[in-house]
């Protein structure tokens, strides 16, 4: 069975690899970021198949950090993307990108 | 019992990474920045849903179960969240490439 | 058993040789930093398959939560075009950049040497130190190394942090000195960013908590558990709910002091309790390193919070 869980894990490695050429060819900033936010969640999914199969629970502690900032670098990102630096993509007076 | 749970395992970590696989090529196929963002966002959360759905049959008690649900409700609500500010930044700009330092 | 883990191996040691490769080589900045925020990400998995969770734990807090944080926010700040090409105004020329390649590669070489030159099994103190272990009454060897054996060093990197702190600070401008760091933040109301700011810090106070209290008898401790806690307090004031504190304001000096201070008052009463400094009495070592650990998981987070935060920008309330 942990042979099972660590071959799929190569499998998600190899399948959110790809992602990085997203990184490399954009063409926009926000593919690359998304493209990132594909390899956290991968990431994710590679930590707990790994607890599981080496039947170590405290690697499952990682995978829950990763998710729980696993939304901070997009954050950051809008957050630059607004024409102050400091507001919200989703208000209109930082409509002027 | 044992077996029939491992069979589950296998099952939904397959159907997980096969979601993993899809969300990857739409990342890379896919024509524009919102329909790549579609796919990514939607596809591979829940790909992670269900490996954690086939790992919960080895969870050492109901906590670690329960924590394993975690994980997942975090990475829902990142992607949700994530999926729609990055959608509208790249509403805004329109499809071009974001202006300044922020340049590809 | 060996062929999936070496297939593992095969997949993400060229993934992360290849991310950091884009990441320094990449011509655009926002690139870069995407690819060095992915290393982060990988370098993570690599700690977790060696089974060093610890460490696993720290990279995933920093370089997932800070990290980007922080060079996305560097970037925005910078002028719009900033000079990026090669030759440009005193970057460096040809000759120079061959030197660095080849300093960098014989320096790889080296290291790789040296990693192969190592006996079988590596010489170490992990059989000493698990074999002391029960006398701490902690159960995870990597706390007991940081905060009862090698106390000294952590000792001085938590006064390190402080000192970066300083430097930081002292970029202020004469008329905002003891001001507030960063831009006061503007949110859409019920928007996304204010729903995320609202859900998660709660979340991440417990995980925190969680992290920093699993230290004592597995992987954790107050490093992350203070960076992850540094992480959703940005978060609430990048969602406009909080502001940064005035730097100049007493209460959060003195949180800032606390752990370091907590820690070096510890280590003199060893003096006195246990015959050395940073020494601990036998039958309180684990109460006394989990008072440590509080304190220190707390200046932590607020120290890494307005270091990223950065030096003040509006004058003080």
């Amino acid at each position: 069975m942990a042979e099972f869980l660590v071959a799929a894990a190569a499998f998600l490695l190899i399948t959110v690899a790809a992602g990085l050429v997203r990184i490399l060819q954009g063409p926009t900033a926000a593919d690359r970021m998304m493209a990132a936010q594909l390899l956290g969640t991968g990431g994710i999914a590679v930590v707990l198949l790994l607890a599981a199969a080496a039947e170590r629970p405290a690697a499952v502690d990682v995978a829950l950090v990763l998710a729980l900032l696993a939304a901070f670098a997009a954050v950051a990102f809008v957050k630059g993307a607004t024409s102050s630096g400091s507001g919200d993509p989703e208000l209109p007076e930082d409509d002027r990108g | 019992m044992r077996l029939a749970l491992d069979l589950f395992t296998v099952l939904a970590v397959s159907a997980g990474a096969f979601f993993f696989l899809a969300g990857t090529v739409g990342l890379l196929r896919f024509p524009d920045v919102l329909t790549r963002l579609h796919a990514l966002t939607k596809a591979d959360n829940l790909g992670l849903g269900l490996i954690v759905l086939g790992l919960l049959p080895r969870a050492e008690g109901p906590l670690a179960a329960l924590k394993l649900l975690a994980v997942w409700l975090f990475a829902l609500l990142a992607a949700a969240t994530v999926a729609q500010l990055v959608a509208r930044v790249a509403l805004r700009r329109n499809g071009r490439s974001p202006g300044g330092s922020a340049a590809g | 058993m060996n062929g999936a883990w070496l297939l593992l191996d095969l997949v993400l040691v060229p993934m992360i040789l290849a991310a950091a490769l884009c990441a320094v080589g990449a011509r655009a900045q926002f690139t870069g930093i995407v690819f060095y925020i992915v290393y982060g990400l990988l370098l993570a998995l690599a700690w977790v398959r060696l089974g060093a969770e610890n460490v696993a734990l720290a990279e995933a807090a920093i370089g997932a939560g800070l990290t980007g944080v922080l060079l996305l926010g560097a970037l925005a700040r910078l002028p719009a075009a900033a000079p990026a090409e090669p030759g440009a105004d005193g970057s460096p020329g040809t000759a120079l950049r061959l030197a660095a390649a080849i300093l960098c590669a014989a320096l790889a070489l080296g290291l790789g040497a040296a990693v192969l030159a190592l006996p079988e099994p590596a010489p170490g103190l992990a059989d000493v130190a698990a074999a002391h272990l029960p006398a701490t009454g902690l159960g995870n060897p990597v706390t007991a190394v940081l905060l009862v054996w090698r106390g000294y060093d952590t000792l001085l990197e938590v006064v390190v942090l402080l000192l970066a702190l300083l430097g930081v600070w002292s970029l202020t401008p004469d008329p905002l000195w003891g001001g507030v760091p960063g831009p006061r933040h503007r949110t859409r109301p019920e928007g996304v960013l204010v729903f995320l700011g609202r859900v998660l810090p709660p979340a991440g106070l417990l995980v925190g908590a969680h992290v920093f209290w699993a230290g004592a008898d597995r992987p954790g401790g107050a490093f992350q558990a203070g960076t992850i806690l540094a992480a959703v307090w940005l978060l609430a004031i990048m969602a406009g709910l909080t502001d940064a504190p005035a730097v100049r304001g007493l209460a959060l000096r003195l949180v800032l002091v606390g752990g370091p201070a907590v820690f070096l008052g510890v280590g003199l009463a060893g003096l006195a309790t246990a015959g050395a400094f940073l020494g601990y009495p036998p039958d309180f070592v684990k109460p006394l390193v989990v008072l440590v650990e509080a304190a220190l998981t707390l200046s932590i987070a607020v120290t890494l919070g307005l270091l990223v935060a950065g030096a003040p920008e509006r004058p003080p309330r």
